[in-house]
């Protein structure tokens, strides 16, 4: 099996290494339409403007999405399974900002099907402060032969 | 400060009622995983190397966050008129409540069977809440929950989106 982290080698308090990128327009346009969002606030930035009444476009939610997706299985490896994410959004994200993800695991557990779980505070800040927070729960595997992407059914309860 | 209507007894009928159950306008595709993945600098070699997706997946799947991607419609097609928009619960609310702007202010996605390039997604979507009349830094509005759930073809959830949406109108009387 693929290494990556393992369920057993994670604590609370754990925390993982930051990872920087400079917005631009492509940034936030390249994710809109990679998400398929046609929403002008996502590329016009008059419409952003002077409808939404916002700074300029900004990052959409699939896409944010995807940021926090990236971030946490860049560190669990492709063995690192998605369960549930819950996000909320503070501020707009905008070309010229410098994001910052950041994450700390806040619990683990294994389930009564087997199922080796870890919970994560992620956090995409912009000058020191929460543009968006994300809450992830993503299964680990348990040892060398587990593989969470092998469950299925009753055996998956994210 | 502008104030809010009740809400139409029309628009509370259809808390937990199923909605726009919708087709994918195309398979799962392997090009939009990758152009997603790029997107945010996803090196995930999962999604790139068919021999890691062999491995543990049985072949490639998408990224779970992209499960929105696969129902939201073209931005034209033949014999569309109007411009095609995703989320149409959503849209409606801002329609008949009368609040010309709206941001989703939170997201919850569950994911559940993989999604695999070829799927067939289908989606449905299901208004669970309405709150009551609040003032936010944006204006006065309300919230609401909106859920997508996603199908693939076998009839499996592969998803469910929650969507929290702030529905509003600016102070400045610049809404229309």
């Amino acid at each position: 099996m693929r290494a990556g982290v393992l369920h057993g080698d994670v604590t609370v308090g754990w925390s993982l290494a930051p990872l920087s990128h400079d917005v631009t327009a492509t940034t936030v346009v390249l994710g809109a339409l990679a998400s398929r969002d046609w929403r002008p606030m996502h590329h016009d930035h008059d419409f952003a403007v002077n409808r939404n009444g916002t700074r300029d476009i900004f990052l959409n939610t699939p896409n944010q999405a995807a940021w926090f997706e990236r971030y946490v299985t860049d560190w669990t490896g492709p063995t690192g399974r998605l369960g549930r994410m819950t996000f909320r959004m503070n501020t707009p994200v905008f070309p010229g900002d410098h994001m910052v993800l950041a994450g700390t695991v806040t619990s683990t557990e294994v389930d009564e099907v087997g199922c080796g779980w870890v919970d994560l505070d992620v956090s995409l800040e912009v000058d020191g402060a929460a543009a968006t927070t994300c809450v992830v729960r993503v299964a680990l595997p348990i040892d060398s032969d587990d593989n969470p992407w092998r469950r299925h059914g009753d055996r998956w309860r994210p | 400060m502008n104030d809010l209507p009740p809400v139409p007894d029309q628009v509370l009928a259809r808390i937990d009622q199923i909605q726009y159950e919708l087709e994918g306008g195309f398979p799962v595709e392997q090009g939009y995983i990758w152009t997603s993945c790029a997107s945010v600098e996803n090196g995930n070699p999962l999604f790139w190397d068919g021999e890691v997706a062999a491995e543990l997946t049985d072949g490639p799947v998408a990224p779970p966050t992209m499960l929105s991607v696969w129902f939201r419609p073209h931005h034209w097609s033949p014999g569309l008129t109007e411009p095609a928009v995703p989320l149409q619960a959503h849209f409606d609310l801002k329609e008949d409540l009368g609040l010309p702007e709206a941001i989703i202010s939170s997201n919850t996605n569950v994911f559940h069977h993989p999604v695999r390039v070829g799927d067939r997604v289908r989606s449905r979507q299901v208004l669970r809440s309405i709150s009551e009349p609040k003032t936010t830094h944006l204006g006065r509005g309300r919230f609401w929950v909106v859920d997508v759930e996603y199908l693939n073809q076998d009839d499996a959830i592969v998803g469910v989106e929650s969507y929290t949406a702030f529905g509003y109108r600016r102070d400045d009387g610049e809404s229309q």
